[in-house]
Order: structure tokens, then C-alpha cells, then sequence
């Protein structure tokens, strides 16, 4: 099993009283699999797949990642999780703007220390940046961004592909082909892939569909 | 409406307490700086005009006794009954104070003192005696004989005044006078002085202070001091101005959308400026009123030390001083705010909110402020060969600097492009990459730094070149063992007999006041001797300078007269009857007047009445000759002078002066430190969406925050670097360009590497602690704050 998340809870503290985000989460996903995970907002789905990536800790329970309890994990060790065993695509793109596109490309594996400079220049092509490998993300369209995003993440060849509804920010036609590319992609790598998003029908493309409500799984 | 759109505009400020702390702060740093070292000079000037007022120096012409002598009460009563409308005065030192008897009722009528005793002459000039003096003299004078102290707080620092006879009891000069004060009008036919009075000279009134001639230098050289340390400042304020307002353009474009007019807002917000600049300035002034009474106590034992020149260590508060400190802070935020004023009047009322659009405008400038830079930079070098006035060396120096500084940013922004092309690693591909990227935000603060650390290596430069030369220049001077000085001619004999058995050389020194050349200047007789020859260093000279000296076939003369009266080797100078062929040129610094060297033959045959007082000896036991001539000779010891122990005064007085520029470069590299602080604070709340990106890639944040450090030093590293030639520029132009405009000499310029390494370890450790805060916060940013980056929901 690549990923086994047993019971975990997540608290945030609120302005009046604290804010129960997470009550006991339990799912599993294996190598190849896809899922979908939907909800309302301030369900708890973005979250949930922050406590998966490392980039936030649990409260309590259990998050087991290629056999890695990664709850338990310090600083330094969920920094290298992100590194090298999860990609995370964000909405939100979040290239890093001092750097070229095919720097940005790059930019996870060579952390990672596995850049293939060959993969890379084939998902740049798959992806229709070949000829915006010397662009800065800012002369970019949000859909080209977002290809960069979903490039970057791939290049480095993570076990799991956590992507936060990383077509929310682009209009339908752009959401489709770039989603598309997404999967297919996904697919050649063997990762696993978890989904956030609020589209049903993004959400139907999925191997399976989780629902969150409350902070628990419905 | 008013009220309501200031409500909103001061909104600002309460969510942004930092933003309005930095835009004080650098305020007051900037004004305290500046009027601390205004505080320090207005003090200092007030000190000499005081002196100038109080005893009548330059302003009266005098008749004067040949060198160490005094004139004769009966030579006074000749010139009276001649009817030369003459004033004696009678002064001396006691207890470390120039005390100055003087006769109330023959003195011009707007003598200080005059002033001072017209109060009640009689008690003023009865037996008991009447002592005048600011409350600091007459601590020092302490109880003078039972006379009344009275104190007079306009009195010039240092002098006490009384009546002559008093003087000439308590200073044990009965029946002597010092000099005779002439007053402005004289009776036509009165006979000329040479037929009353033999010896005696009339010395021609001066304009402006001896000592505000000879202190400017010192001046000068703070002031540029205080200026560039404001200029540091100002960089600050416009920085903080520039965020807020660019931060502020969503809430103008709303208040102008619910229909504030425009001009209103403009006069809004300039008020608004207006009272902080006001405010800031109340608290630069206190600041600077502590500085200045910190740092003036050294600075008057260095003004004393150098030039005898006496300043009040007691500071006070002149309306002039505080009234321009204001107008300084007032002045300063209208020049950091009047652009971003004019452009967010300027601004359409449409235009999009662009909280980064300040440090991004600096990028779509660049190319422009890179041809300004140049421009700026290539008038510099033209003034540099072509300058020779003060104006023209001032221009050189703001042209250098102001070019410089806007050529930081992009000479900084070209080498990290080449790190950039040599970096291998993604992070450090990365780290050059973002350190690119923050240099818009970052560069106001790096011109402070830069700006800083020119000026301190600068000032250093010519300081330690100062002191060097000074040193040098000492030993020059100062080359005989032992230096005596005889009460009259007839112990001048006597003295000379005793000693020739008992030292190896007697090197008699006497000089007369001779204008040279249209310049008012002394002319000194010396002898022929190995000590010149081997320790006086010439600017410029003829091979054969000493033979020809000693032969009496020429002259020596100072840079100054060279300088001032077009003089160079080789051409004639008309001393007294006599012409001479100028043989060499030497550096005689701190002296404001022009200077000539004779041989004791041809001076004895234009100056008979000179007889040489002073004596220098030069033996290998010094001490023992000073012995024999207290025990033996009976020569009072405070008519001797060893080398070393003027050596030694001398070396500590530059220790004082060096307390005070060392204070003055921890202070400028403190504001620079500052800047970069307020800069750093400020951008980190930008930085989270550009750093959560890679923290989420795989950079712990404990990485990040190291990072972050290892940015702002190295940025301060390379500012450092750029600094130092800058600085050396800036040193060069002070010492060859200004210091020879205005005081006819030029200091050679000497580098000092181990005190550029100090400054500029304190410039990155300025730099570090600043961006240790911001580091440090980032390094425990919780990783909720990192998520919000990516979070839109939760």
C-alpha cells in the first residue's frame, strides 16, 4: 500500500474557539490508483491533502507513506518526503518567479537530486512549453502556468501526485486539455494521484470519489 | 469628508505599525544625525565668535612687541602723549585659563569686556578686582586672589578678563603690557610709531577669526559627516514612503470612487507627512542634542589640541540650531515624498492596486537610472581633473556619490547575474535567481549601506592620512630634544653661553610678521643645521635647496603661500628689501597663513630688531640639560619643553578625534544597519508566496531562513566591496580637490587596509544582526502561515 491514513484528526485554532477541520480520517490509495476527493469548502479537503504532502503535521492518527509514518516525521524529514516521494500541484500554480521556465521545470527533480534532462524535455514538449523554456512564469498564460505546475511536479517522478484543484483557476477549455494531460501523464508514470476539487465531473474521472463533509469522510 | 478620508488614510498606520515606526525612525536618525554634528559646529563657532568678540582679536589693528617680549608701561604713556588713541592689555595663562587684564576706560567702546564692565566700572577697576568669565573658566580659574567672580555667560570659553592692573599682579608681569589695542580713529598728525617707540610693529587688522579659519577643516569635514549620514536617513524615509503609499493606492482609489476629490487627498496626505516629519524632527533633535553632548567634550579637546582654539564642552540649545534641525526633517520628507506624492496624484482612478509596483517601478527604471548613473559619474570625472573651487569640489563629490549610489542596483544585479551562470546546484540556482529578484525591494537600503561605508572609509582616509602626515609632520617640526624659551634678549645670551658646552647643537628660532606676496605670512630665520636637512621632507625643491639656504642665496616657503601666491620653484619672492629665488616648497599643515624660511644671515639683515627667544637644543640627554638649566641656570620649568611630551599631547588629541569619527562611523553604519532591517521586516511579509512554493518542494524553512541571512550578507558583502572604491573616490576628492580649495594645502593620501577591513566587518555584521530578526522569523514561521499561501479554502 503507498499511502495508509489511519484515523487522523486536525484542530485549527479559531478566533473564538478552536476550529475541528479534520475528525478522523481513515483512506487508503495504492501505486497506479487515482482519487477524487470532493466537499464543500471548508470541508476539509485542502487540509487533508497538506497533512499527506508533509506540509503540515496531524494531530492525532496516522499517515503512512510508502511505509512512512509521516505524522511522526521532524522538520528536516517531511521536507525531504516532499522532496522526493510527493509532488503537489497547487490552484494556485506557485512557480517560482525569479526562474525560467525550464529552470522551474526542472527545479524539483535536481532537489530531489534525479533531474532526467530528457524527461523533462519531453514533458515540456507534452506539454506544449517547449517554446517558453526561456520565459519567466509572468509571460505566461494561467493555462501555461499550470502546465509548468503539473511539469515541475511530474519531472521529479513522485510515488504520489497530490493536485489541489489545480484547474480551478482556468476556464473550462484550458481546464480540460490541461487536465487531460494531467491524467495521461500520471498514467505513464505509474504514480498514484489524489484530486481535490469541487467539479463533479473532474471528479468522475477518477478511479474513486471520497466525499468529505465536516471533516469527515461521507 | 475630511475627517472620514483621514480616518481611512491614518487606518493605514494602525494595521501597519512597523511601516509608520520606520518612517519616524529613519526620520529622527537622519535629523539627529545631522543636527548633532550642526549642534557640535554652531557651538564650536559660537565659541570663537565669542572670542573674537570678547577680546577684540582681528577686529582692531594692534601694536605689537617683538616675539616673547613685552611692551613697556612707559612706552604706552609715550604713544598716549603722542597722541595715538591706544588700550593696553596685559594677559597671561593661570590655572590653564587665558586670563586678559584690559583698561575699561581707553578700550574701543564695543570691546566685549567693555560691555561686560560698563556695568559698574568702579568695582570693575577697585582693588579687590572684578574677574569675568563663563561659569566653566571660572571653575577652572578657580579663587583668584579674593576677586569677585562674576559670571558672564556670553563670555568666549576658556578667557577670563579683568582689569590690567589686576592682570598684572595675579600674572606677575608688573608695569608689562602684552599688546595695545588701536582704536579705529586716530588724530591726523600724530608722529609715526617708529619715532615714539622702537621694537614695536602695528599689525594690521585681519577680517573673519584666526580660528574659524583654521577650525574650518575640522568642520568641514563633520558637516560632510552629517550630510551623508542624512542622506543614509533620507534613503530610509523614502523607502517607507514609497511602500506605504504604493500599499495605500486601494484605499485612495476607493475614498476617490466614493468621491473625495483628488486634490483634496494630495492635501491630505501631505499634511499628514507634515506632522511626521514634525514629529520625527522633535525626536531626531532630542537625539541629536544627546549626541552632540556626548560627542562634544572630545571634539573641544581636539579643537583645543590642534589649534588652541578654547570651545565651551557645556552645549546649548540655540533656537537657530533646533529651528534648522526642524526645517532639515521637513525638508527631508518632502524630498523623499514629493515623487511618490506627484505620481499617486497623477494616478488614474482606475489604476489596479500593485503592492509590489514601488519595488518593481525600480525595475522598469533601471535602464534610465543606469544612463543617469553614468552621466552622473562622468561629470564627476571631468570636475575631478577640472575642479578648483570649493563649489566645484562639492559638485564633484555629490555627482560621485548620488551616481554611485543609483549605479548599485545595477552593478549588484549584473554580478549576481554572473553567479547566477556559474551556480550548479538548483538551490543555489535558486537562491541567485530570488537574491535578483529582491534587489528592487532591497536597494534603497543597500545605497544607505553603500553610502555609509564610502563615507566612513572616506573620513578614515583622510583622518588617518591627517594624522599621518600630522605625525610626520611633528617630527618635522618638532626635531630638536628640548625646546627653552628666555624672558628677554639679555637671558637669551646668557642662555645661549650656558648651553653651547652642554648640547650638541642650539637651533635659535625667531620669526616676524611680513605679508609675501600680497598674503598676510610670517618670515622665520634658521640656522644651518643637520636637523633640517635630514628631517624636513620638501613638496617640491631644487637639488641643491639646503647649500643654496645656507649660503642665504634663496628661500623656502610654505604650500600655502605656493598655492595662494601662484609660487613655484625657481621664481623670485620679495622678502622685506630683499628678493629670493625660491629653493623648495614645504607642507605645513594646520597653519592658515602663508610662511617663509630664511637663513639666520640674510633674516638678521632685514629684521635687526628680531632677537631669537626661542631656542631648540638638540642633545641625547635631555632630561639632564633640563635639569641643569632648572638647578643651575635657575630657568623656570615652565620655559621648557620636551619633544616627547608634546609628541605625546599631540598623538592624543588625534586619540580624541579619533573617538569622535569612530562614534560617527558606528552611528552611519547603525542607520545603514537600520535600513536594511526596516527593508527586510518589510519585504518578509512578501516574501511568504514567493518562499512557501520551494518550502513545499523540500526546503526545510530552518534552510530558508539561513538562506535569507546568507542573502542580506552577502548583499552587504558585495556592497562593501563596491564601497571601497567609492570611499577611497570620495577620500581623494575631500583631500585633493575641497581641502586644497578651501585651505591652500593638500594632504598626501595614505590607505589604510586593515582599518577598511574593521569598517567593513562592522558593515556586514551591521547587515547581519539586521537580518537576523527576519531570518529568525521566517526559520519559525509556523507552517500554517506557509499554507495560507495555498490554502483558498479550509
Amino acid at each position: 500500500m503507498l499511502l495508509d491514513v489511519r484515523h487522523i484528526t486536525k484542530t485549527y485554532p479559531g478566533a473564538d474557539a478552536p476550529v475541528p477541520v479534520l475528525r478522523g480520517i481513515d483512506l487508503t490509495l495504492d501505486t497506479g490508483q487515482s482519487l477524487a476527493l470532493t466537499g464543500e469548502s471548508g470541508s476539509g479537503k485542502s487540509t487533508l491533502l497538506h497533512l499527506i504532502g508533509g506540509l503540515d503535521a496531524p494531530d492525532d492518527g496516522q499517515i503512512l507513506l510508502d511505509g512512512v509514518d509521516v505524522a511522526a516525521l521532524d522538520d528536516p524529514g517531511r521536507a525531504a518526503l516532499r522532496r522526493g516521494t510527493v509532488g503537489v500541484v497547487f490552484q494556485q500554480f506557485n512557480l517560482i518567479p525569479s526562474l525560467r521556465v525550464g529552470d522551474n521545470i526542472a527545479f524539483q527533480a535536481r532537489l530531489a537530486g534525479r533531474h532526467d534532462a530528457p524527461w523533462a524535455a519531453t514533458l515540456a514538449t507534452r506539454m506544449g512549453l517547449a517554446d517558453h523554456l526561456a520565459k519567466y512564469p509572468e509571460q505566461l498564460s494561467g493555462g501555461q502556468q499550470q502546465r509548468v505546475a503539473i511539469a515541475r511536479t511530474l519531472a521529479a517522478r513522485p510515488k504520489l501526485v497530490l493536485a489541489d484543484e489545480p484547474t480551478g483557476n482556468l476556464d473550462e477549455a484550458t481546464a480540460g486539455v490541461v487536465l487531460d494531460l494531467m491524467l495521461e501523464l500520471v498514467a505513464e508514470t505509474g504514480a498514484a494521484l489524489m484530486l481535490v476539487t469541487h467539479s463533479q465531473s473532474l471528479a468522475a474521472r477518477m478511479g474513486r470519489r471520497l466525499h468529505l463533509r465536516q471533516g469527515r469522510l461521507a | 469628508m475630511t475627517r472620514a478620508g483621514l480616518t481611512a488614510l491614518l487606518s493605514h498606520w494602525r494595521r501597519n505599525p512597523l511601516q509608520l515606526f520606520t518612517l519616524l525612525a529613519g526620520l529622527a536618525l537622519a535629523t539627529a544625525l545631522w543636527s548633532g554634528v550642526q549642534a557640535i559646529n554652531a557651538q564650536a563657532r559660537a565659541s570663537y565668535e565669542a572670542a573674537a568678540a570678547t577680546l577684540g582679536e582681528g577686529r582692531f589693528d594692534q601694536i605689537l612687541p617683538a616675539a616673547g617680549q613685552t611692551i613697556p608701561q612707559d612706552t604706552y604713556v609715550a604713544l598716549r602723549r603722542a597722541g595715538w588713541l591706544v588700550s593696553p592689555v596685559t594677559e597671561g595663562r593661570l590655572n590653564h585659563v587665558r586670563l586678559v587684564g584690559l583698561d575699561p576706560l581707553t578700550a574701543p567702546g564695543d570691546l566685549g569686556p567693555v560691555q561686560v564692565a560698563k556695568g559698574d566700572i568702579a568695582a570693575f577697576l577697585s582693588g579687590r578686582g572684578q574677574v569675568y568669565g563663563n561659569a566653566e573658566t571660572l571653575d577652572r580659574l578657580g579663587e583668584v586672589a579674593n576677586a569677585d567672580a562674576i559670571i558672564a555667560p556670553d563670555m568666549a570659553p576658556g578667557t577670563a578678563i579683568t582689569d590690567i592692573g589686576f592682570a598684572q599682579t595675579l600674572l606677575d608681569m608688573p608695569g608689562q603690557i602684552s599688546r595695545l589695542i588701536v582704536a579705529p580713529a586716530q588724530p591726523m598728525n600724530r608722529p609715526p610709531l617708529a619715532e615714539i617707540a622702537t621694537g614695536l610693529r602695528l599689525q594690521a587688522a585681519r577680517s573673519g577669526t584666526d580660528l574659524g579659519r583654521l577650525t574650518d577643516s575640522f568642520h568641514l569635514n563633520l558637516t560632510a559627516f552629517g550630510l551623508l549620514a542624512f542622506a543614509v536617513g533620507i534613503f530610509i524615509v523614502n523607502g517607507a514612503i514609497g511602500l506605504a503609499f504604493e500599499q495605500r493606492r486601494p484605499v485612495v482609489r476607493t475614498l476617490r470612487a466614493l468621491g473625495m476629490p483628488l486634490s483634496r487627498l494630495v492635501v491630505l496626505i501631505a499634511a499628514e507627512l507634515l506632522a511626521m516629519a514634525l514629529i520625527a524632527g522633535i525626536i531626531g533633535i532630542a537625539l541629536g542634542y544627546l549626541i552632540a553632548a556626548t560627542l562634544l567634550p572630545d571634539v573641544a579637546a581636539t579643537l583645543r589640541g590642534l589649534y588652541g582654539a578654547d570651545v565651551s564642552g557645556t552645549l546649548q540649545l540655540r533656537p537657530a540650531w533646533w529651528l534648522s534641525g526642524l526645517a532639515i526633517a521637513v525638508g527631508g520628507t518632502v524630498i523623499a515624498g514629493a515623487g511618490a506624492l506627484w505620481r499617486l496624484a497623477r494616478m488614474p482612478l482606475l489604476a489596479a492596486a500593485r503592492p509590489r509596483a514601488w519595488a518593481m517601478a525600480a525595475g522598469v527604471g533601471a535602464r534610465w537610472q543606469g544612463i543617469g548613473a553614468m552621466g552622473l559619474l562622468i561629470v564627476a570625472g571631468i570636475l575631478a581633473m577640472t575642479a578648483q573651487s570649493l563649489a566645484a569640489g562639492f559638485a564633484l563629490l555629490a555627482c560621485l556619490l548620488i551616481g554611485a549610489a543609483l549605479a548599485l542596483p545595477l552593478t549588484l544585479g549584473a554580478i549576481l547575474r554572473f553567479c547566477a551562470a556559474l551556480a550548479r546546484g538548483p538551490v543555489a540556482q535558486w537562491f541567485w535567481a530570488d537574491t535578483r529578484q529582491q534587489l528592487p525591494g532591497l536597494s534603497l537600503a543597500l545605497m544607505a549601506l553603500l553610502l555609509a561605508m564610502a563615507a566612513n572609509v572616506g573620513v578614515s582616509t583622510m583622518v588617518s592620512s591627517f594624522r599621518l602626515t600630522f605625525t610626520a609632520f611633528l617630527d618635522q617640526v618638532l626635531s630638536s630634544e628640548l625646546y627653552v624659551t628666555a624672558d628677554s634678549p639679555e637671558q637669551a645670551a646668557a642662555l645661549v653661553a650656558f648651553l653651547t658646552p652642554r648640547v650638541d647643537a642650539i637651533l635659535p628660532i625667531q620669526s616676524v610678521d611680513q605679508p609675501l606676496a600680497g598674503q598676510p605670512a610670517e618670515v622665520f630665520g634658521a640656522r644651518d643645521h643637520a636637523t633640517y636637512r635630514t628631517n624636513w621632507r620638501f613638496l617640491d625643491a631644487s637639488p641643491d635647496a639646503w647649500d643654496r639656504l645656507a649660503a642665504g642665496d634663496g628661500v623656502l616657503i610654505n604650500e600655502q603661500l605656493s598655492r595662494r601666491a601662484g609660487l613655484a620653484v625657481g621664481e623670485p619672492l620679495q622678502v622685506g628689501s630683499e628678493a629670493f629665488p625660491i629653493l623648495g616648497i614645504y607642507g605645513d599643515y594646520g597653519n592658515p597663513i602663508g610662511q617663509a624660511i630664511l637663513n639666520e644671515v640674510p633674516f638678521a639683515r632685514l629684521y635687526p630688531d628680531a632677537s631669537p627667544l626661542r631656542f631648540g637644543l638638540r642633545t641625547e640627554r635631555a632630561a639632564a640639560v633640563a635639569d641643569a638649566l632648572a638647578n643651575d641656570f635657575g630657568l623656570p620649568r615652565d620655559r621648557m619643553v620636551d619633544q616627547a611630551g608634546i609628541k605625546a599631547f599631540s598623538l592624543s588629541v588625534f586619540e580624541r578625534t579619533f573617538t569622535v569619527t569612530d562614534a560617527l562611523n558606528i552611528l552611519t553604519l547603525s542607520v545603514a544597519g537600520f535600513a536594511i532591517l526596516m527593508s527586510l521586516l518589510t519585504l518578509a511579509g512578501m516574501r511568504l508566496p514567493q518562499l512557501a512554493p520551494v518550502w513545499a518542494l523540500g526546503l526545510t524553512r530552518a534552510r530558508l531562513g539561513r538562506l535569507e541571512l546568507l542573502r542580506a550578507v552577502l548583499l552587504a558583502l558585495l556592497t562593501t566591496v563596491l564601497a571601497l572604491p567609492l570611499g577611497l573616490a570620495l577620500a581623494w576628492a575631500l583631500l585633493a580637490v575641497v581641502n586644497v580649495a578651501a585651505f591652500g594645502w593638500r594632504l598626501p593620501m595614505y590607505l589604510f587596509p586593515l582599518d577598511y577591513l574593521r569598517l567593513g566587518g562592522l558593515a556586514i555584521l551591521a547587515a547581519a544582526l539586521a537580518a537576523l530578526w527576519p531570518a529568525r522569523k521566517l526559520a519559525r514561521t509556523p507552517p500554517a502561515a506557509l499554507l495560507q499561501v495555498f490554502s483558498h479554502e479550509r
